[in-house]
Protein backbone atom coordinates (compact mmCIF):
# COMPACT_ATOMS: atom_id res chain seq x y z
CA UNK A 1 0.00 0.00 0.00
CA UNK A 2 2.67 2.42 1.07
CA UNK A 3 4.91 1.34 -1.79
CA UNK A 4 2.09 1.77 -4.30
CA UNK A 5 1.42 5.30 -3.13
CA UNK A 6 5.11 6.14 -3.34
CA UNK A 7 5.20 4.86 -6.88
CA UNK A 8 2.08 6.72 -7.94
CA UNK A 9 3.37 9.82 -6.14
CA UNK A 10 6.55 9.65 -8.18
CA UNK A 11 4.59 9.22 -11.38
CA UNK A 12 2.36 12.16 -10.52
CA UNK A 13 5.36 14.51 -10.40
CA UNK A 14 6.09 13.96 -14.07
CA UNK A 15 2.99 12.52 -15.71
CA UNK A 16 3.27 11.56 -19.41
CA UNK A 17 7.04 12.21 -19.46
CA UNK A 18 7.98 9.07 -21.37
CA UNK A 19 4.96 9.18 -23.63
CA UNK A 20 5.70 12.81 -24.57
CA UNK A 21 9.44 12.51 -25.07
CA UNK A 22 9.53 9.19 -26.95
CA UNK A 23 8.29 10.53 -30.34
CA UNK A 24 10.80 13.38 -30.15
CA UNK A 25 13.58 10.89 -29.46
CA UNK A 26 12.48 8.92 -32.52
CA UNK A 27 12.64 12.04 -34.72
CA UNK A 28 16.04 13.00 -33.33
CA UNK A 29 17.33 9.49 -34.07
CA UNK A 30 16.00 9.63 -37.63
CA UNK A 31 17.66 12.99 -38.21
CA UNK A 32 20.91 11.80 -36.65
CA UNK A 33 20.81 8.68 -38.84
CA UNK A 34 20.42 10.86 -41.96
CA UNK A 35 23.40 13.01 -40.98
CA UNK A 36 25.39 9.88 -40.13
CA UNK A 37 24.58 8.51 -43.60
CA UNK A 38 26.05 11.66 -45.18
CA UNK A 39 29.17 11.39 -43.04
CA UNK A 40 29.58 7.73 -43.80
CA UNK A 41 29.23 8.36 -47.56
CA UNK A 42 31.73 11.21 -47.41
CA UNK A 43 34.39 8.66 -46.52
CA UNK A 44 33.55 6.22 -49.33
CA UNK A 45 35.16 5.90 -52.74
CA UNK A 46 33.30 6.96 -55.88
CA UNK A 47 32.66 4.16 -58.37
CA UNK A 48 32.03 5.85 -61.75
CA UNK A 49 28.89 4.69 -63.47
CA UNK A 50 27.47 3.13 -60.32
CA UNK A 51 25.20 4.40 -57.56
CA UNK A 52 26.95 2.12 -55.09
CA UNK A 53 29.83 3.60 -53.12
CA UNK A 54 33.15 1.81 -52.81
CA UNK A 55 35.50 1.25 -49.86
CA UNK A 56 36.62 3.76 -47.25
CA UNK A 57 38.91 6.56 -48.34
CA UNK A 58 39.94 10.11 -47.47
CA UNK A 59 40.31 11.06 -51.13
CA UNK A 60 37.07 13.09 -51.16
CA UNK A 61 38.28 15.42 -48.46
CA UNK A 62 41.71 15.69 -50.07
CA UNK A 63 39.99 16.83 -53.29
CA UNK A 64 38.21 19.62 -51.43
CA UNK A 65 41.37 21.73 -51.21
CA UNK A 66 41.70 21.83 -55.00
CA UNK A 67 41.41 25.50 -56.06
CA UNK A 68 38.17 24.85 -57.98
CA UNK A 69 36.31 23.70 -54.86
CA UNK A 70 38.11 25.88 -52.33
CA UNK A 71 37.08 28.84 -54.48
CA UNK A 72 33.39 27.90 -54.28
CA UNK A 73 33.66 27.62 -50.50
CA UNK A 74 35.28 31.05 -50.20
CA UNK A 75 32.70 32.60 -52.56
CA UNK A 76 29.88 31.01 -50.57
CA UNK A 77 31.15 32.32 -47.23
CA UNK A 78 31.64 35.78 -48.75
CA UNK A 79 28.12 35.83 -50.21
CA UNK A 80 26.68 34.63 -46.88
CA UNK A 81 28.59 37.33 -45.02
CA UNK A 82 27.41 40.11 -47.35
CA UNK A 83 23.83 38.84 -47.33
CA UNK A 84 23.70 38.60 -43.52
CA UNK A 85 25.17 42.11 -43.16
CA UNK A 86 22.80 43.73 -45.66
CA UNK A 87 19.84 41.88 -44.17
CA UNK A 88 20.72 43.28 -40.75
CA UNK A 89 20.98 46.83 -42.11
CA UNK A 90 17.65 46.55 -43.94
CA UNK A 91 15.91 44.54 -41.22
CA UNK A 92 16.73 46.68 -38.20
CA UNK A 93 14.67 49.77 -39.10
CA UNK A 94 11.74 47.55 -40.02
CA UNK A 95 11.88 45.60 -36.74
CA UNK A 96 12.18 48.87 -34.83
CA UNK A 97 9.16 50.32 -36.63
CA UNK A 98 7.20 47.10 -36.03
CA UNK A 99 7.82 47.21 -32.28
CA UNK A 100 7.42 50.97 -31.84
CA UNK A 101 4.45 51.63 -34.14
CA UNK A 102 1.52 52.91 -32.08
CA UNK A 103 -1.13 52.52 -34.77
CA UNK A 104 -2.50 48.95 -34.63
CA UNK A 105 -3.38 48.77 -38.34
CA UNK A 106 0.09 50.01 -39.32
CA UNK A 107 1.66 47.44 -36.99
CA UNK A 108 -0.37 44.59 -38.50
CA UNK A 109 0.44 45.77 -42.03
CA UNK A 110 4.19 45.89 -41.33
CA UNK A 111 4.04 42.47 -39.69
CA UNK A 112 2.12 40.75 -42.50
CA UNK A 113 4.23 42.37 -45.25
CA UNK A 114 7.47 41.54 -43.45
CA UNK A 115 6.54 37.94 -42.69
CA UNK A 116 4.70 36.84 -45.85
CA UNK A 117 7.86 36.28 -47.96
CA UNK A 118 9.04 33.72 -45.39
CA UNK A 119 6.14 31.49 -46.40
CA UNK A 120 6.39 31.90 -50.17
CA UNK A 121 9.13 29.41 -50.81
CA UNK A 122 12.44 29.93 -52.53
CA UNK A 123 11.31 29.12 -56.07
CA UNK A 124 8.44 31.61 -56.27
CA UNK A 125 10.54 34.37 -54.74
CA UNK A 126 13.51 33.67 -56.98
CA UNK A 127 11.31 33.64 -60.08
CA UNK A 128 9.80 36.97 -59.02
CA UNK A 129 13.28 38.45 -58.78
CA UNK A 130 14.13 37.14 -62.25
CA UNK A 131 11.13 39.09 -63.55
CA UNK A 132 12.44 42.19 -61.75
CA UNK A 133 16.13 41.85 -62.64
CA UNK A 134 16.08 40.24 -66.12
CA UNK A 135 17.39 42.00 -69.22
CA UNK A 136 13.85 42.87 -70.32
CA UNK A 137 12.61 42.77 -66.74
CA UNK A 138 10.96 45.49 -64.71
CA UNK A 139 14.06 47.32 -63.48
CA UNK A 140 15.69 47.55 -66.90
CA UNK A 141 12.41 48.62 -68.55
CA UNK A 142 12.09 51.44 -66.03
CA UNK A 143 15.73 52.50 -66.38
CA UNK A 144 15.43 52.52 -70.19
CA UNK A 145 12.12 54.44 -70.12
CA UNK A 146 13.51 57.05 -67.78
CA UNK A 147 16.53 57.37 -70.08
CA UNK A 148 18.97 56.57 -67.28
CA UNK A 149 20.68 53.88 -69.35
CA UNK A 150 20.99 53.25 -73.09
CA UNK A 151 21.22 49.47 -72.95
CA UNK A 152 19.87 46.98 -70.37
CA UNK A 153 22.11 46.60 -67.35
CA UNK A 154 23.30 43.14 -66.46
CA UNK A 155 21.73 42.16 -63.11
CA UNK A 156 21.15 38.48 -63.83
CA UNK A 157 24.07 36.08 -63.41
CA UNK A 158 25.83 38.57 -61.13
CA UNK A 159 26.67 38.50 -57.44
CA UNK A 160 24.63 41.68 -57.05
CA UNK A 161 21.50 39.97 -58.36
CA UNK A 162 22.01 36.87 -56.22
CA UNK A 163 22.64 38.87 -53.04
CA UNK A 164 19.63 41.16 -53.65
CA UNK A 165 17.32 38.14 -53.88
CA UNK A 166 19.01 36.42 -50.92
CA UNK A 167 18.55 39.50 -48.71
CA UNK A 168 14.86 39.37 -49.61
CA UNK A 169 14.78 35.69 -48.63
CA UNK A 170 16.41 36.13 -45.21
CA UNK A 171 14.75 39.44 -44.28
CA UNK A 172 11.59 37.99 -42.61
CA UNK A 173 13.47 35.78 -40.18
CA UNK A 174 15.85 38.65 -39.35
CA UNK A 175 12.90 40.97 -38.66
CA UNK A 176 11.20 38.35 -36.45
CA UNK A 177 14.34 37.80 -34.38
CA UNK A 178 15.19 41.51 -34.05
CA UNK A 179 11.60 42.40 -33.18
CA UNK A 180 11.49 39.64 -30.55
CA UNK A 181 14.58 41.13 -28.89
CA UNK A 182 13.41 44.76 -29.25
CA UNK A 183 9.97 44.04 -27.84
CA UNK A 184 11.43 42.50 -24.71
CA UNK A 185 13.50 45.59 -23.85
CA UNK A 186 11.96 47.39 -20.91
CA UNK A 187 10.85 50.81 -22.22
CA UNK A 188 11.68 52.32 -18.83
CA UNK A 189 15.39 52.16 -19.66
CA UNK A 190 14.84 54.28 -22.75
CA UNK A 191 12.58 56.67 -20.83
CA UNK A 192 15.13 56.96 -18.03
CA UNK A 193 17.89 57.84 -20.49
CA UNK A 194 15.66 60.39 -22.19
CA UNK A 195 14.63 61.98 -18.89
CA UNK A 196 18.30 62.37 -17.99
CA UNK A 197 18.68 64.50 -21.10
CA UNK A 198 19.86 62.05 -23.79
CA UNK A 199 18.58 62.88 -27.27
CA UNK A 200 16.75 60.25 -29.35
CA UNK A 201 19.89 59.27 -31.29
CA UNK A 202 21.90 58.90 -28.10
CA UNK A 203 19.14 56.87 -26.43
CA UNK A 204 19.13 54.54 -29.43
CA UNK A 205 22.90 54.15 -29.63
CA UNK A 206 23.60 53.75 -25.91
CA UNK A 207 20.47 51.95 -24.69
CA UNK A 208 18.31 50.33 -27.39
CA UNK A 209 21.04 49.07 -29.71
CA UNK A 210 23.21 47.40 -27.03
CA UNK A 211 20.16 45.82 -25.39
CA UNK A 212 19.08 44.31 -28.72
CA UNK A 213 22.38 42.43 -29.28
CA UNK A 214 20.86 38.99 -28.58
CA UNK A 215 18.42 39.60 -31.45
CA UNK A 216 21.21 40.83 -33.72
CA UNK A 217 23.31 37.73 -33.02
CA UNK A 218 20.37 35.36 -33.49
CA UNK A 219 19.33 37.16 -36.69
CA UNK A 220 22.78 37.33 -38.26
CA UNK A 221 23.65 33.71 -37.49
CA UNK A 222 20.33 32.46 -38.85
CA UNK A 223 20.63 34.64 -41.96
CA UNK A 224 24.14 33.28 -42.52
CA UNK A 225 23.01 29.66 -42.15
CA UNK A 226 19.96 30.15 -44.39
CA UNK A 227 22.02 31.78 -47.10
CA UNK A 228 24.47 28.91 -46.94
CA UNK A 229 21.53 26.58 -47.46
CA UNK A 230 20.07 28.53 -50.42
CA UNK A 231 19.93 26.59 -53.65
CA UNK A 232 17.30 27.89 -56.08
CA UNK A 233 18.42 31.52 -55.85
CA UNK A 234 22.09 31.06 -56.78
CA UNK A 235 21.09 28.35 -59.28
CA UNK A 236 18.51 30.39 -61.21
CA UNK A 237 19.76 33.96 -60.75
CA UNK A 238 23.45 33.00 -60.67
CA UNK A 239 22.89 30.80 -63.72
CA UNK A 240 26.13 28.86 -63.24
CA UNK A 241 28.21 32.02 -63.00
CA UNK A 242 27.68 32.47 -59.26
CA UNK A 243 28.30 29.06 -57.69
CA UNK A 244 27.56 28.21 -54.10
CA UNK A 245 28.19 24.97 -52.19
CA UNK A 246 24.54 23.91 -52.50
CA UNK A 247 24.75 24.05 -56.30
CA UNK A 248 27.95 22.05 -56.37
CA UNK A 249 26.43 19.36 -54.12
CA UNK A 250 23.37 19.04 -56.34
CA UNK A 251 25.42 19.00 -59.53
CA UNK A 252 27.75 16.30 -58.20
CA UNK A 253 24.86 14.22 -56.93
CA UNK A 254 22.44 14.43 -59.82
CA UNK A 255 24.60 15.23 -62.86
CA UNK A 256 27.65 13.06 -62.14
CA UNK A 257 26.06 10.72 -59.53
CA UNK A 258 29.19 11.22 -57.44
CA UNK A 259 27.31 10.95 -54.16
CA UNK A 260 30.41 10.31 -52.02
CA UNK A 261 31.98 13.59 -53.11
CA UNK A 262 28.65 15.42 -52.77
CA UNK A 263 28.47 14.02 -49.23
CA UNK A 264 31.97 15.18 -48.34
CA UNK A 265 31.12 18.67 -49.62
CA UNK A 266 28.03 18.60 -47.41
CA UNK A 267 30.04 17.54 -44.39
CA UNK A 268 32.60 20.28 -45.05
CA UNK A 269 29.72 22.76 -45.41
CA UNK A 270 28.20 21.56 -42.15
CA UNK A 271 31.51 21.94 -40.30
CA UNK A 272 32.02 25.38 -41.82
CA UNK A 273 28.49 26.50 -40.85
CA UNK A 274 28.95 25.41 -37.25
CA UNK A 275 32.43 26.94 -37.08
CA UNK A 276 31.11 30.30 -38.29
CA UNK A 277 28.14 30.14 -35.90
CA UNK A 278 30.43 29.30 -32.97
CA UNK A 279 32.78 32.12 -33.97
CA UNK A 280 29.94 34.65 -34.12
CA UNK A 281 28.59 33.55 -30.74
CA UNK A 282 32.07 33.71 -29.20
CA UNK A 283 32.68 37.16 -30.65
CA UNK A 284 29.38 38.31 -29.23
CA UNK A 285 29.57 36.82 -25.76
CA UNK A 286 31.36 39.80 -24.16
CA UNK A 287 28.43 41.91 -25.40
CA UNK A 288 26.03 39.39 -23.89
CA UNK A 289 27.78 39.72 -20.57
CA UNK A 290 27.35 43.49 -20.62
CA UNK A 291 23.65 42.93 -21.08
CA UNK A 292 23.44 40.84 -17.95
CA UNK A 293 24.38 43.84 -15.76
CA UNK B 1 12.60 71.62 -37.85
CA UNK B 2 13.02 69.97 -34.42
CA UNK B 3 15.18 66.85 -34.39
CA UNK B 4 12.59 64.28 -33.22
CA UNK B 5 10.20 65.27 -36.00
CA UNK B 6 12.95 65.12 -38.61
CA UNK B 7 14.00 61.71 -37.32
CA UNK B 8 10.43 60.44 -37.50
CA UNK B 9 10.12 61.65 -41.11
CA UNK B 10 13.43 60.04 -42.06
CA UNK B 11 12.45 56.85 -40.26
CA UNK B 12 9.09 56.79 -42.01
CA UNK B 13 10.75 57.22 -45.40
CA UNK B 14 13.26 54.43 -44.65
CA UNK B 15 10.57 52.02 -43.53
CA UNK B 16 8.43 52.83 -46.57
CA UNK B 17 11.40 52.16 -48.85
CA UNK B 18 12.09 48.81 -47.16
CA UNK B 19 8.44 47.76 -47.38
CA UNK B 20 8.63 48.73 -51.06
CA UNK B 21 11.67 46.49 -51.52
CA UNK B 22 9.76 43.57 -49.94
CA UNK B 23 6.64 44.15 -52.04
CA UNK B 24 8.40 44.95 -55.34
CA UNK B 25 8.81 41.38 -56.67
CA UNK B 26 5.22 40.50 -55.77
CA UNK B 27 3.84 43.56 -57.56
CA UNK B 28 6.04 43.09 -60.61
CA UNK B 29 5.18 39.40 -60.93
CA UNK B 30 1.47 40.34 -60.77
CA UNK B 31 1.94 42.74 -63.68
CA UNK B 32 3.76 40.03 -65.61
CA UNK B 33 1.04 37.44 -64.91
CA UNK B 34 -1.70 39.55 -66.51
CA UNK B 35 0.38 40.43 -69.56
CA UNK B 36 -1.27 38.78 -72.56
CA UNK B 37 2.01 38.40 -74.46
CA UNK B 38 4.47 35.61 -73.74
CA UNK B 39 7.42 37.98 -73.62
CA UNK B 40 7.94 40.30 -70.66
CA UNK B 41 7.18 43.97 -71.20
CA UNK B 42 6.56 46.72 -68.67
CA UNK B 43 3.98 48.03 -68.52
CA UNK B 44 2.06 45.27 -70.36
CA UNK B 45 0.41 46.38 -73.63
CA UNK B 46 -2.68 44.23 -73.16
CA UNK B 47 -4.13 42.23 -70.31
CA UNK B 48 -5.46 38.71 -70.04
CA UNK B 49 -6.24 35.79 -67.74
CA UNK B 50 -4.89 33.17 -70.10
CA UNK B 51 -1.69 32.37 -68.16
CA UNK B 52 -3.80 31.58 -65.11
CA UNK B 53 -5.91 29.18 -67.18
CA UNK B 54 -2.79 27.56 -68.59
CA UNK B 55 -1.11 27.25 -65.19
CA UNK B 56 -4.16 25.62 -63.60
CA UNK B 57 -4.50 23.17 -66.48
CA UNK B 58 -0.82 22.14 -66.48
CA UNK B 59 -0.51 18.46 -65.47
CA UNK B 60 2.77 18.74 -63.54
CA UNK B 61 1.41 21.59 -61.42
CA UNK B 62 -1.77 19.64 -60.65
CA UNK B 63 0.25 16.57 -59.66
CA UNK B 64 2.57 18.83 -57.65
CA UNK B 65 -0.34 20.27 -55.67
CA UNK B 66 -1.72 16.77 -55.03
CA UNK B 67 1.63 15.34 -53.91
CA UNK B 68 2.33 18.47 -51.90
CA UNK B 69 -0.97 18.23 -50.04
CA UNK B 70 -0.40 14.55 -49.20
CA UNK B 71 3.10 15.24 -47.86
CA UNK B 72 2.07 18.43 -46.05
CA UNK B 73 -0.96 16.85 -44.35
CA UNK B 74 1.14 14.01 -42.95
CA UNK B 75 4.27 16.00 -42.13
CA UNK B 76 2.55 18.91 -40.39
CA UNK B 77 0.23 16.67 -38.36
CA UNK B 78 3.05 14.38 -37.22
CA UNK B 79 5.24 17.38 -36.43
CA UNK B 80 2.36 18.93 -34.45
CA UNK B 81 1.89 15.87 -32.22
CA UNK B 82 5.61 15.25 -31.73
CA UNK B 83 6.45 18.93 -31.27
CA UNK B 84 3.58 19.77 -28.91
CA UNK B 85 4.30 16.77 -26.67
CA UNK B 86 7.99 17.58 -26.56
CA UNK B 87 7.40 21.29 -25.92
CA UNK B 88 5.21 20.30 -22.96
CA UNK B 89 7.97 18.08 -21.57
CA UNK B 90 10.56 20.82 -22.17
CA UNK B 91 8.49 23.40 -20.33
CA UNK B 92 7.51 21.25 -17.35
CA UNK B 93 10.14 18.66 -16.65
CA UNK B 94 13.83 18.10 -16.14
CA UNK B 95 15.11 14.88 -17.65
CA UNK B 96 18.32 13.36 -18.88
CA UNK B 97 19.70 14.64 -22.20
CA UNK B 98 17.00 17.34 -22.29
CA UNK B 99 19.31 20.03 -23.72
CA UNK B 100 20.95 17.59 -26.17
CA UNK B 101 17.58 16.48 -27.50
CA UNK B 102 16.40 20.07 -27.78
CA UNK B 103 19.58 21.09 -29.64
CA UNK B 104 19.29 18.20 -32.10
CA UNK B 105 15.64 18.92 -32.87
CA UNK B 106 16.21 22.68 -33.30
CA UNK B 107 19.35 22.24 -35.42
CA UNK B 108 17.51 21.81 -38.77
CA UNK B 109 17.08 25.61 -38.53
CA UNK B 110 20.80 26.03 -39.23
CA UNK B 111 21.85 22.78 -40.92
CA UNK B 112 21.87 23.35 -44.71
CA UNK B 113 18.77 21.81 -46.28
CA UNK B 114 20.79 20.17 -49.04
CA UNK B 115 22.67 18.23 -46.35
CA UNK B 116 19.41 17.07 -44.78
CA UNK B 117 17.93 16.16 -48.17
CA UNK B 118 21.05 14.27 -49.20
CA UNK B 119 21.10 12.47 -45.85
CA UNK B 120 17.53 11.23 -46.15
CA UNK B 121 18.15 10.23 -49.77
CA UNK B 122 21.19 8.12 -48.86
CA UNK B 123 19.45 6.70 -45.79
CA UNK B 124 16.39 5.67 -47.81
CA UNK B 125 18.62 4.07 -50.45
CA UNK B 126 20.57 2.15 -47.81
CA UNK B 127 17.47 0.95 -46.01
CA UNK B 128 16.28 -0.24 -49.39
CA UNK B 129 12.84 1.28 -49.54
CA UNK B 130 11.75 2.91 -52.75
CA UNK B 131 11.65 6.66 -52.83
CA UNK B 132 8.00 7.03 -51.94
CA UNK B 133 6.13 9.51 -49.78
CA UNK B 134 7.47 8.18 -46.47
CA UNK B 135 10.99 9.56 -47.01
CA UNK B 136 9.64 12.97 -48.01
CA UNK B 137 7.30 13.03 -45.00
CA UNK B 138 10.10 12.01 -42.57
CA UNK B 139 12.38 14.67 -44.04
CA UNK B 140 9.71 17.37 -43.79
CA UNK B 141 8.80 16.44 -40.19
CA UNK B 142 12.40 17.05 -39.15
CA UNK B 143 12.52 20.34 -41.09
CA UNK B 144 9.31 21.88 -39.69
CA UNK B 145 9.56 20.53 -36.14
CA UNK B 146 11.58 23.54 -34.81
CA UNK B 147 8.74 25.89 -35.81
CA UNK B 148 6.07 23.81 -34.03
CA UNK B 149 8.30 23.50 -30.97
CA UNK B 150 8.86 27.24 -30.81
CA UNK B 151 5.22 28.13 -31.33
CA UNK B 152 3.83 25.69 -28.72
CA UNK B 153 6.62 26.45 -26.25
CA UNK B 154 5.84 30.19 -26.37
CA UNK B 155 2.14 29.47 -25.72
CA UNK B 156 3.04 27.24 -22.78
CA UNK B 157 5.20 30.00 -21.32
CA UNK B 158 2.34 32.50 -21.58
CA UNK B 159 -0.12 30.11 -19.94
CA UNK B 160 -1.25 30.87 -16.40
CA UNK B 161 -0.27 27.81 -14.27
CA UNK B 162 -2.89 28.72 -11.65
CA UNK B 163 -5.65 27.52 -13.96
CA UNK B 164 -4.14 24.02 -14.03
CA UNK B 165 -3.51 24.09 -10.28
CA UNK B 166 -7.13 25.08 -9.66
CA UNK B 167 -8.38 22.14 -11.73
CA UNK B 168 -5.98 19.74 -10.00
CA UNK B 169 -6.92 20.98 -6.53
CA UNK B 170 -10.57 20.36 -7.35
CA UNK B 171 -9.65 16.72 -7.90
CA UNK B 172 -9.01 16.44 -11.65
CA UNK B 173 -6.46 13.78 -12.62
CA UNK B 174 -3.36 14.89 -14.59
CA UNK B 175 -4.88 13.47 -17.77
CA UNK B 176 -8.12 15.33 -17.21
CA UNK B 177 -6.28 18.61 -16.48
CA UNK B 178 -4.30 18.16 -19.69
CA UNK B 179 -7.36 17.54 -21.85
CA UNK B 180 -9.86 19.93 -20.30
CA UNK B 181 -7.61 22.82 -19.23
CA UNK B 182 -4.14 22.80 -20.82
CA UNK B 183 -5.03 21.75 -24.37
CA UNK B 184 -7.90 24.24 -24.84
CA UNK B 185 -5.70 27.06 -23.52
CA UNK B 186 -2.92 26.02 -25.89
CA UNK B 187 -5.22 25.90 -28.91
CA UNK B 188 -3.98 29.15 -30.53
CA UNK B 189 -0.37 27.99 -30.20
CA UNK B 190 -1.24 24.54 -31.55
CA UNK B 191 -3.17 25.93 -34.51
CA UNK B 192 -0.45 28.41 -35.41
CA UNK B 193 2.27 25.80 -34.97
CA UNK B 194 0.41 23.44 -37.28
CA UNK B 195 -0.24 26.27 -39.75
CA UNK B 196 3.45 27.27 -39.88
CA UNK B 197 4.46 23.65 -40.28
CA UNK B 198 1.94 23.12 -43.08
CA UNK B 199 2.92 26.27 -45.01
CA UNK B 200 6.64 25.58 -44.66
CA UNK B 201 6.29 21.94 -45.65
CA UNK B 202 4.19 22.83 -48.69
CA UNK B 203 6.89 25.29 -49.75
CA UNK B 204 10.00 23.29 -48.88
CA UNK B 205 12.15 23.11 -51.96
CA UNK B 206 15.84 22.28 -51.55
CA UNK B 207 15.44 19.16 -49.41
CA UNK B 208 12.41 18.05 -51.47
CA UNK B 209 14.48 18.26 -54.65
CA UNK B 210 16.75 15.55 -53.24
CA UNK B 211 14.11 13.18 -51.87
CA UNK B 212 11.38 13.39 -54.54
CA UNK B 213 11.25 11.58 -57.85
CA UNK B 214 9.24 12.49 -60.96
CA UNK B 215 6.19 10.61 -59.63
CA UNK B 216 6.23 12.20 -56.17
CA UNK B 217 7.46 15.70 -56.95
CA UNK B 218 5.86 18.43 -54.87
CA UNK B 219 4.75 21.80 -56.25
CA UNK B 220 7.97 23.77 -55.59
CA UNK B 221 9.97 21.08 -57.40
CA UNK B 222 7.52 21.12 -60.32
CA UNK B 223 7.78 24.92 -60.42
CA UNK B 224 11.57 24.76 -60.41
CA UNK B 225 11.61 22.31 -63.31
CA UNK B 226 9.18 24.55 -65.20
CA UNK B 227 11.26 27.71 -64.71
CA UNK B 228 14.33 25.92 -65.99
CA UNK B 229 12.60 24.83 -69.19
CA UNK B 230 10.04 27.48 -70.08
CA UNK B 231 9.92 31.25 -69.86
CA UNK B 232 6.22 31.97 -70.37
CA UNK B 233 4.20 33.86 -67.73
CA UNK B 234 2.34 30.72 -66.47
CA UNK B 235 4.91 30.72 -63.72
CA UNK B 236 4.04 34.34 -62.94
CA UNK B 237 0.36 33.38 -62.78
CA UNK B 238 0.97 30.55 -60.34
CA UNK B 239 3.27 32.81 -58.28
CA UNK B 240 0.41 35.32 -57.98
CA UNK B 241 -1.96 32.59 -56.79
CA UNK B 242 0.66 31.52 -54.26
CA UNK B 243 1.22 35.05 -52.98
CA UNK B 244 -2.51 35.79 -52.69
CA UNK B 245 -3.21 32.49 -50.88
CA UNK B 246 -0.31 32.91 -48.45
CA UNK B 247 -1.06 36.56 -47.68
CA UNK B 248 -4.74 35.68 -47.09
CA UNK B 249 -3.87 32.85 -44.69
CA UNK B 250 -1.42 35.06 -42.80
CA UNK B 251 -3.83 37.99 -42.58
CA UNK B 252 -6.50 35.64 -41.21
CA UNK B 253 -3.98 34.11 -38.81
CA UNK B 254 -3.07 37.59 -37.66
CA UNK B 255 -6.72 38.51 -37.10
CA UNK B 256 -7.69 35.33 -35.24
CA UNK B 257 -4.50 34.15 -33.58
CA UNK B 258 -2.52 37.35 -33.13
CA UNK B 259 0.57 36.74 -35.24
CA UNK B 260 2.66 39.13 -33.11
CA UNK B 261 2.11 37.06 -29.99
CA UNK B 262 2.71 33.77 -31.79
CA UNK B 263 6.01 35.02 -33.23
CA UNK B 264 6.95 36.42 -29.82
CA UNK B 265 7.53 39.90 -31.27
CA UNK B 266 5.19 41.50 -28.75
CA UNK B 267 5.12 41.49 -24.99
CA UNK B 268 2.38 39.22 -23.61
CA UNK B 269 1.29 42.07 -21.31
Amino acid sequence: MARASVRSGRAAVRPFLRLFVAPAVLCALGFAAALAAVMQYSLRAYVPGSLEAGGFTLANFAALIRPLYARVFLDTVWICFLTASFTLIVGYPLAYALVHARNVALKSAILVIAVTPLFLGEVVRTYSWIVVLGNNGFLNSMLLKLGLVDAPMQFMFTEFGVITALVHVTLPVMVIMLAAALSHIDRDYERAAASLGAGPIRVFLTVTLPLSTPGIIAGVTTAFAWTFSAFATPQLIGGGRVNMVANLVYQLGFASFNFPFAASLSVAGLILTFAVLALMRAAASPLERIRQH
Amino acid sequence: MPLPKLLRLLGGATVTAILGFILLPALVVTLAAFNSRAILSFPPESWSWRWFVKAIAYDDFQAGVRNGLIVTAWASSIALVVGAAFAFALDRYEFRLKRTLETILLSPLVVPHFTIGLGFLILAAQLGFARGYSVIVACHVVLVLPFVLRSVYISLRNLDPRLELAAASLGASPGRVLITVTLPLLLPGLVSGWLFAAILSFNEFTASLFVTVQRTQTLPVALYNYVREYADPSMAAISVMYIVATATVLTLANAFLGLAKVLNVEHAR
